[in-house]
């Protein structure tokens, strides 16, 4: 406001007083624009006493020398009241507008999240109820064959049900904020393998190679334990049977780096952003999945400060790298006697 | 001999029936509680052989029940517990209980780890030869054989492998076993245990990348068995 009045001060002898408020009006509009309101009106009421004090004759005193110009003065002023406080007044329902906006977009995916989360939980419990029904119902007419399907139907729907409920418990630790990485020493030979382990027995061929060179890392157990069986999980669920899936730890620099990559058939290059947003799914891929599970993996990646990538390997299937830095220990000196 | 006597201290009507079933079927008398303080008062009058006991009790805290229970009972409790809480089990582990269950779990998982337990209590601390599958370790004479063969170990491991068979069938913390083999001030080191496992399934283990006799417990400890 003092620059404006500077410059309109320095060229008064060509324009007239009178323009010199339109000018100073038109920098309280400006000034309304972007700032509070509290400021705007100080500028307004500022931008009348310069006015007066430096424009209006008799120049550098308060005194108006007739009453033209004091009403001049007075218009001046209202005007430049009005004015903060219109512009101010729409900036307001402007914002109002964005918040509501955004509410209804919040609002939106949240029913996307519930309405795949009640698919996701009620499609087992279905299974369960179903099963159960028949077998009570037609216990006589059932064939020896059809009964231990449907008893097996149960227990597969009942594991499902167990795995999204640890899913949901995951990401909402996660989304709480609450999630404090616990690190301690891990051998990443024994992990690797004991996670593999949960996989034993199914139709994909998993990959691993013992490093004995590779240190022990110090991370999160249950958060890395977590990472890598999501990740096998994720491999074999989207891959047809007998899929090479091949797991690889090394140490890099300050970090500790997991890949996890099959000879699949990889990923549209445009929907890899995508893949781990919640609930996303491919296109034309087969249900039963959970749509949290790399999500999750990434989450709990990014708590232990780690980065993760996805990308299509040179046979065409995905693969996944996980950076974690993380303190090593080598214990050369540890005595074995 | 007459029916063991298992009591099952757990607040959820569903589970408690679910565990009598199972337990009646295999030739155990069933007692239950539905509250921590039901619980102490059954246990109380009539000591059972072994207690199952509910971590998450609407009452008591179940880790409450367990300290009190164990100021005088000092046969098996095992601890039911929810997944994912490896710090409740830990803080069981070390408060006594004898092992812990996560639900959801399987009844032969169930049954097992009761069998285990109530074998404990009735075999007593001076045992000097343990038999584990295609081991024996001669705690006296201070070796092991493999399939009868004998396996050099080096003093340190000898001390672990001890610890682990005279612990046979029971889930042993981090943390106890770095007190037990290195020391109070190492209890938290937990990458020499790390370490010495790694060496020692390297020894005794048919297949060290899975292994049958030093079981990984995640979050927990080992079990050796």
């Amino acid at each position: 406001m003092l620059a404006v009045s500077l410059v309109c001060f320095s060229f008064k002898n060509f324009v007239g007083y009178q323009v010199v408020a339109l000018i100073l009006l038109m920098a309280v509009s400006l000034a309304a624009m972007l700032f509070e309101i509290l400021p705007v009106l100080l500028a307004a009421v500022l931008s009348a006493v310069i006015w007066n004090f430096f424009f209006i004759p008799p120049l550098y005193t308060f005194d108006i020398g007739n009453a033209e110009d004091a009403l001049m003065f007075l218009l001046y002023f209202v005007v430049a009241m009005v004015n903060a406080v219109l512009t101010f007044k729409i900036r307001e329902a402007d914002k109002k507008a964005r918040d509501k906006e955004e509410k209804e977009k919040e609002l939106k995916l949240y029913n996307t999240l519930l309405n795949s989360l009640s698919h996701e939980l009620r499609t087992p419990i279905a299974a369960i109820i179903g099963s159960v029904d028949i077998l009570k119902e037609s216990k006589d007419k059932l064939s020896d064959e059809n009964r231990t399907e449907l008893l097996n139907e149960i227990a597969i729907a009942g594991n499902r049900l167990n795995q999204q409920v640890e899913n949901i418990l995951n990401m909402s630790r996660l989304e709480s904020g609450m999630l404090k990485p616990k690190s301690d020493w891990m051998d990443m030979n024994e992990l690797v393998n004991s996670v593999m382990q949960l996989f034993a027995g199914n139709e994909h061929n998993l990959v691993f190679k013992n490093s004995d060179d590779l240190p022990l890392f110090k991370l999160d157990n249950g958060l890395t334990e977590q990472i890598l069986y999501n990740l096998l999980q994720n491999a074999i669920q989207y891959t047809p049977p007998n899929t090479k899936i091949e797991i690889e730890v090394t140490h890099q620099s300050e970090y500790c780096m997991i890949t996890v990559s099959d000879d699949g058939n990889g990923f549209p290059v445009k929907e890899m952003p995508l893949v781990f947003n919640k609930f996303y799914r491919l296109a034309n891929t087969k249900t039963g999945g959970s749509g949290l599970g790399l999500s999750i993996v990434k989450g709990f990646t990014e708590a232990q400060s780690g980065r993760i990538k996805l990308e299509n390997n040179e046979k065409g299937g995905a693969k996944f790298t996980i950076e974690i830095p993380a303190e090593t220990s080598y214990l050369n000196n540890l005595k074995n006697e | 001999m007459s029916k063991a006597e298992i009591l099952i201290i757990d607040d959820e009507p569903q589970i408690r029936r679910l565990i009598e079933i199972t337990l009646e079927s295999n030739d155990y008398k069933v007692l239950q509680a539905e509250t921590g303080k039901e619980g102490l008062i059954k246990a109380a009058n009539h000591p059972p052989e072994l207690i199952l006991l509910d971590i998450g009790l609407p009452d008591k805290n179940g880790h409450e029940i367990l300290k009190v229970l164990r100021e005088w009972y000092n046969k098996a409790i095992i601890i039911l517990s929810v997944q994912n809480s490896e710090t409740d089990i830990v803080t069981a582990l070390d408060n006594g209980a004898t092992d812990y269950l996560t639900k959801p779990f399987r009844t032969a998982e169930l049954l097992a780890r009761i069998r285990s337990a109530i074998r404990r209590n009735q075999t007593t601390n001076d045992t000097t030869l343990v038999d584990a599958g295609d081991l024996r370790i001669d705690l006296v004479a201070r070796t092991i054989r493999k399939s009868n063969e004998i396996l050099k170990l080096t003093s340190t491991e000898f001390n672990l492998i001890s610890l682990f068979a005279r612990n046979e069938g029971r889930v042993l913390t981090h943390q106890f076993i770095l007190k037990s083999i290195w020391g109070v001030p190492y209890q938290t080191e937990t990458q020499y245990l790390r370490v010495f496992v790694g060496t020692l399934r390297k020894k005794i283990e048919e297949n060290p990348n899975n292994p049958r006799h030093i079981i990984t417990e995640s979050g927990v400890g080992y079990r050796f068995q």
